[in-house]
């Protein structure tokens, strides 16, 4: 991977294997069974619809496929996803509407 | 273990250990059709970014997490910083906070070196199958308990490994007619969607959309962070003004 050492690469996977093991430990670890206080559960509660969309927006409207021009059929690939999941609640539907649709559209245009 | 009474039907506890670590087997076995193409998605793009095949593998065995995955690989090649990094890809898993301390009461009696490996094999379906069957079978012994969350990963834990290693070995001989860049936007898209089940989850997602593409030209990738950390704070706010009911009804198994 381009401007990546080796070195730097297994740094990060084993930070992150480290990091998401205690995060999965936290609880399970601790004796007596202790709670996690409102406010925190409520943060925690939002986090992968936080964090996700924030990072994945800038890839649907500007794509690197095509260089950072806004391409019509991948907005539309990625609406059709959004439409079927949320309306399915179908992770794999959701994955074949958008993908589909995207094909659809290269076919055609 | 005194025998139940006679009116008791279901909920009991099963004969054996066994019996236990098969239901998980078993109720786990739908989440492979989500687990194996995810797992051989990211064999792919990992592939595709430059990652060599053991270090693909690492993130695959060592982390276990593909959505935290996927995240940091995209923030690499995008050549953030680790700091970056690191902590996007963490926040994509503290909801497994959470699980942990859902299941804590179930399975936190278990010896340390249980309660250590399953914290390793904590992901979505190992958490989702686990729970709904303790809540069925509140009489179950800890023994069947922990038999019974192996068994929701003994097929899911190595198809994820084993569709990573596919991913990695079909890596670039993938067509570029499959428009695989956008595999992983679809892939994140289609794991949120279904997740936006109350006004709360929905405001923080528009925030993180709209703070994502505003701040998408602040240097070291620090709009990210900064939108998440706005987006968590809108979806929390939400909920405590009482504003997180269902949006739709849900469907009922």
């Amino acid at each position: 991977m381009s401007g990546w050492s080796d070195a730097a690469i297994w740094g990060i996977i084993a930070a992150l294997a480290l990091g998401t093991w205690l995060i999965r430990f936290s609880f399970l670890g601790l004796i007596g069974g202790r709670r996690l206080p409102p406010w925190v559960l409520r943060h925690l509660r939002y986090t992968p619809v936080a964090v996700i969309p924030a990072l994945i927006a800038p890839l649907v409207v500007w794509p690197r496929a095509t260089e950072g021009e806004t391409d019509p059929a991948r907005l539309l690939a990625a609406l059709a996803a959004l439409a079927v999941g949320f309306g399915l609640r179908s992770v794999l539907g959701a994955i074949g509407a958008g993908m589909g649709t995207l094909y659809l559209l290269n076919a055609v245009f | 273990m005194p025998a139940a009474s006679p009116s008791a039907r279901r909920p009991g506890p099963p004969a054996t250990l066994g019996a236990a670590f098969r239901r998980g087997l078993v109720d786990s076995a739908p989440f492979l059709l989500v687990v194996g193409p995810f797992a051989l998605l990211f064999g792919v793009v990992a592939t595709e970014a430059g990652l060599d095949l053991a270090q693909t593998m690492g993130f695959s065995v060592l982390v276990i997490a593909g959505a935290a995955q996927l995240t940091a690989l995209q923030l690499m090649s995008e050549n953030a910083p680790v700091i970056v990094i690191l902590a996007s890809a963490l926040a994509v898993n503290l909801r497994m906070a959470m699980y942990s301390a859902s299941l804590a009461p179930w399975i936190g009696a278990a010896p340390l070196w249980q309660r250590a490996l399953a914290a390793y094999l904590l992901v979505d379906q190992s958490y989702a199958v686990s729970l709904a069957n303790y809540e069925a079978e509140p009489r179950w012994s800890l023994p069947q308990r922990m038999a019974l969350f192996l068994g929701t990963v003994a097929l899911i834990a190595p198809v994820w490994y084993a569709c990573t290693l596919a991913g990695a070995l079909l890596g670039r001989g993938i067509p570029p007619a499959l428009a695989l860049d956008f595999a992983v936007p679809i892939t994140f898209i289609s794991l949120i969607a279904p997740g936006l089940r109350t006004l709360a989850h929905v405001a923080a997602a528009l925030v993180a959309v709209i703070l994502g593409l505003a701040l998408a030209g602040l240097p070291y990738n620090l709009g990210l962070p900064l939108a998440a950390l706005a987006a968590m704070a809108t979806g929390a706010e939400v909920e405590r003004q009482g504003l997180a009911r269902p949006i739709r009804r849900e469907r009922v198994e």
